[in-house]
């Protein structure tokens, strides 16, 4: 189910590539979560670090960081988000992305994990 | 004993399933370094003797002095209704906690429910949280709400704040990292181009919240709407701290600009009781609901339909996100909420606005008959609600004395403060009748040599 096109991080993010790049987290990211209620993202314009703290999901009973994937300057941010939180745990990889990102460096996208090596390790 | 419920046969059965042959035995795991040493307490009392003792301490009490009390600064002394205690002390909402189990405690969770929806009407604000502990501490909340809204690490607050509220304020600040910018008043109060030029000086330093209290610690109300206005060109967050009772009279803050009104709610039936409990209460604009601290109710519906009450938005809590959380308070003042609820509740708007008139003409008629005194006068020219300055011939705090002897408590030194010599801060309520202001006003005039 984790599409084979994307890129994944261990604290389970996903990048979709492009110029920008959108950034999503994963099923088993949202599964474990259960009912998103809301989310809290950075401004457009906002600079993100990859590693560092970019935003905040919040479902019925826990409230989770979200850390970026990569570092770049926050381009747009899914404002349908807003009225419809839910759509984090119904469409994960598609309607429910988060950021999209223009890079600061294609090569950071090198230490990411590929799908396969992201289910192995990561989301079992 | 009658705390411990175990009876010596209960001991010794326990101990005999245990396979230990006495509590020596069963404790022979601790170190004997680190056991505790025989304590030197004298020996239990019996009930009656206890109670003696107990009248004794409280006999070494001065009672406050009821109608003859001018005293005010945060803990003010009214009237509170038969009723109140009465259905406060009822066992239901004396001995229960936290409503964290809504299938079983949907009284307690709609009486605060009730409470949220009074404050935010007295405050004109959109939502409010379950109460906190003081009006101290919820200045302290409302700072950290607009440090981590604006991203920004610079408080400013007036110098016209209750000087206790300020002390936590820094004490806040300090522990977490934060700039403290005071305000100095004139005549009492912040003037527009104080605060601006406060603020201007901050340069890059960014304001992230400006805290003015009004009617403030003087009595005095402050230009509110201005200094919100003022506030936000600079892009902080504006907050009011208010005694709530004021708000029957006075704007409400949130039709003055402000994103967050805090105050204490002890003027509506919690008793002085010397100094505390009292009641914090925190309301602010829609868009900061995530970030206000403690416990919230929620109105929701049950899975047959039926409306029901619930805690909710606890993943803001520290219970969920530990020191992530939008505070380290883990609790409310559910009694003392629910005390002000009940007194609410009775006194109805109507009643509510009668007592703040009655205070507002009181306090009116006395400050007139006590500027008349040779050598008293009205320390600040600006309007006030039911406390005020009178400047005094000779020290507050000595004039205060005197008035003691006569019984009555005559008000709050000042001396020395916002630029007075001598000052005393007196506060007047319902519970002060004619022959009482007449009588503080005869004492001041006959002490003031």
């Amino acid at each position: 189910m984790n599409p084979d096109d994307l890129l994944y991080a261990s604290s389970h993010e996903w990048v979709r590539r492009g110029d920008p790049a959108t950034i999503g987290i994963t099923h088993f990211a949202q599964d474990q979560l259960g009912d998103v209620v809301y989310v809290e993202l950075p401004v457009v314009g906002a600079v993100l670090s990859a590693g560092e703290i970019f935003g905040n999901v919040e479902s019925v009973k826990t409230a989770s960081d979200l850390y970026a994937p990569v570092s770049g300057t926050v381009v747009e941010t899914n404002t349908q988000l807003v009225e419809s939180p839910e759509l984090l745990n119904t469409s994960p990889y598609d309607k429910g992305w988060l950021i999209k990102v223009k890079l600061d460096n294609e090569e950071d996208l090198g230490n990411l994990l590929d799908r396969a090596a992201y289910e192995t390790n990561v989301a079992h | 004993m009658p705390y411990l419920p175990h009876t010596a046969a209960d001991r010794e059965a326990m101990l005999t399933t245990i396979g230990a042959s006495d509590m020596e035995e069963l404790l022979d795991q601790v170190p004997t370094a680190v056991r505790s040493k025989p304590l030197l307490l004298p020996a239990a009392l019996s009930e009656p003797e206890l109670l003696h003792e107990l009248d004794a301490l409280a006999e070494r009490n001065t009672r406050s002095a009821g109608p003859r009390s001018f005293l005010g600064g945060g803990a003010y002394n009214h009237h509170i209704p038969a009723v109140v205690s009465a259905l406060a002390s009822r066992s239901e909402f004396v001995t229960s906690y936290t409503p964290y189990q809504p299938e079983i405690s949907q009284g307690t969770l709609q009486v605060i429910y009730e409470w949220q929806s009074l404050i935010c009407a007295l405050t004109g604000l959109d939502v409010a949280n379950a109460s906190l502990y003081d009006a101290a501490t919820a200045c302290a909340e409302a700072a950290m709400i607009g440090v981590n809204a604006t991203n920004r690490s610079t408080v400013v607050a007036a110098s016209t704040l209750n000087p206790m509220y300020l002390e936590v304020l820094r004490t806040y600040c300090w522990s977490q990292g934060l700039q403290l910018r005071v305000v100095m008043a004139e005549g009492g109060c912040i003037s527009p181009s104080s605060l601006r030029a406060t603020l201007a000086d901050l340069g890059e330093e960014k304001p992230a919240v400006a805290i003015l209290q009004s009617p403030n610690y003087f009595g005095l109300i402050e230009d509110q709407a201005s200094l919100a206005q003022i506030t936000h060109e600079f892009g902080a967050l504006y907050v009011t701290c208010a005694n709530p009772l004021s708000l029957a009279i006075l704007a409400p803050p949130g039709e003055i600009g402000a994103d967050i009104a805090v105050g204490d709610a002890q003027p509506f039936g919690v008793a002085l009781s010397y100094g505390g409990p009292y009641v914090g209460y925190v309301a602010a604009r829609e868009s900061l609901l995530r970030r206000l601290p403690g416990r919230i109710v929620g109105a929701s519906v049950d899975n047959k339909g039926r409306k029901a009450y619930v805690l909710t938005l606890q993943a803001r809590e520290q219970h969920i996100r530990r020191e992530k959380a939008t505070s380290n308070i883990c609790s409310n003042h559910a009694l003392c909420a629910t005390v002000a609820t009940i007194y609410l509740s009775y006194m109805g708007k109507a009643g509510l606005l009668e007592v703040a008139h009655l205070c507002l003409q009181k306090a009116h008629y006395a400050a007139e008959r006590i500027a008349e005194l040779p050598g008293y006068g009205l320390a600040f020219e600006a309007p006030f609600f039911h406390e005020f300055v009178v400047k005094t011939p000779r020290p507050g705090a000595v004039i205060r004395e005197a008035l003691m002897e006569r019984g009555i408590l005559a008000g709050i030194p000042v001396d020395g403060q916002a630029g007075l010599t001598y000052g005393l801060l007196v506060c007047v309520t319902e519970q002060n009748r004619k022959e009482d202001i007449d009588a503080l006003v005869q004492g001041l005039g006959e002490c003031a040599a």
